[in-house]
């Protein structure tokens, strides 16, 4: 966390909530790198993968951006989120909860690849409705535009945009809810 | 999904906004407000003599003490709803209420006779301000929660708990037009019992149903 890390994020994110598509990207990215860092020195024990809650934080950002104040540091607003998510995480797997205060633990992650099948997210996803998912998956996982999604699915771009904000905010709805943390465990047995 | 798979799909769905949370707290306060004078004025009503008490002091005083909490509550609310927000200076303008109090309690503990006490303490409208404050309340509460969950709250229930307490403050402010107990040591009792209902109303609410 340094003042560089502050200023930069906070004039992309500005500029991202002025309609810079580019900005929010870079935003994001740099965003999931911090909360990476972070994430993974805090979960001293095994039962969570820290992707999952680097996804859950990056969602929770994306749906509760209009909580973030501009006149406010940004760095503060995305670290209480990452944490609320990671504490959350622990809670739903019926876990003890293990934040370290200082930050010394080793990290223990997994490589991202080994497990991207068995991602939270994954499972969130397949629970949406079939059109907000194909359109979800189209934009995500196949790389497509919002206009090449239009064209595969011949339908209006409006309709994808609004599949694709109806579908993140459901897969974000999701990963709060405490079921999906039971239905989790059920499949897991 | 791989993370810069899913940044791909938020980036993509960059362009949808949503209100600031800032001018939803506002405009809950403003529905909050519709709520509690509707409900007042179709169950109570204010108090037939209200325009000889607005002259003393005793009838002034308890708006003050209500408005002292709900406006220091909706502070507190704003900031425990907002992640990574400070707190604590919402936090210590709390106390302005109960301070306030208890400094009415104490000139009025001086000014009357202690013969007096019990009867001023017991009132004539107890059961009234226990049920009619937690009734105005409960509305404006429930849009309180609303906002709680459209902002992102990381302690749901001590922002449900603050929330009910500024349902609380609006529903007293109201509900003090009607009643006729004016003694520091009614509201000092039975306003702080009706409040703390709708607080732990709140800090369930907060519990069950703020989920982000």
């Amino acid at each position: 966390m340094t003042g560089k890390d502050e200023a930069e994020l906070s004039r992309l994110m500005q500029a991202a909530i002025a309609g810079d598509e580019k900005a929010y990207a870079d935003f994001l990215r740099r965003t999931a790198a911090l909360v990476r860092g972070v994430i993974r020195r805090k979960i001293v024990q095994g039962g969570v993968d820290p992707e999952d809650v680097v996804q859950e934080t990056l969602l929770a950002i994306h749906v509760k951006r209009h909580t973030w104040r501009q006149d406010l540091p940004v760095l503060p607003w995305v670290y209480a989120i990452a944490r609320f998510k990671l504490i959350d995480a622990f809670r739903r797997r019926g876990r003890r909860i293990e934040i370290e205060i200082d930050e010394i633990a080793e990290t223990f992650a997994e490589p991202e690849a080994e497990t991207v099948s068995g991602r939270d997210i994954n499972r969130a996803l397949d629970g949406l409705p079939p059109a907000q998912r194909s359109v979800v998956s189209s934009v995500s996982v196949e790389g497509r535009s919002i206009g090449e999604t239009a064209a595969k699915f011949g339908i209006s771009e409006t309709a994808v945009r609004v599949s694709l904000h109806r579908g993140l905010a459901a897969i974000a709805k999701r990963f709060g809810a405490k079921q999906f943390g039971r239905a989790k465990q059920f499949k897991r047995e | 999904m791989r993370t810069d798979d899913l940044i791909k799909a938020l980036d993509a769905d960059a362009r949808s906004t949503a209100m600031p949370l800032g001018s939803a707290w506002w405009i809950g306060a403003g529905a909050a407000t519709l709520i509690a004078a509707a409900v007042f004025w179709l169950a109570i009503g204010p108090r037939t003599d209200i325009a000889t008490a607005m002259y003393t002091t005793r009838f002034v005083a308890k708006f003050v003490f209500t408005m002292a909490l709900a406006v220091s509550a909706f502070a507190l609310s704003r900031a425990l709803s907002t992640p990574g927000a400070a707190t604590s200076r919402a936090a210590a303008w709390m106390v302005a209420a109960p301070l306030l109090v208890g400094v009415a309690v104490g000139l009025e503990l001086l000014s009357v006779p202690a013969a007096d006490w019990g009867r001023r303490l017991v009132g004539s409208n107890m059961v009234i301000c226990l049920s009619f404050i937690p009734l105005i309340g409960i509305g404006p509460l429930a849009v309180f929660l609303a906002v709680l969950r459209y902002g992102a709250p990381t302690r749901p229930v001590l922002a449900g708990a603050v929330a009910g307490l500024l349902a609380g403050g609006l529903a007293a402010t109201f509900y003090a037009a009607h009643c006729f107990d004016d003694s520091p040591l009614f509201v000092a009792t039975w306003y702080t019992i009706a409040i703390a209902i709708l607080a732990a109303l709140g800090a369930l609410g907060g519990r069950l149903f703020v989920r982000w």
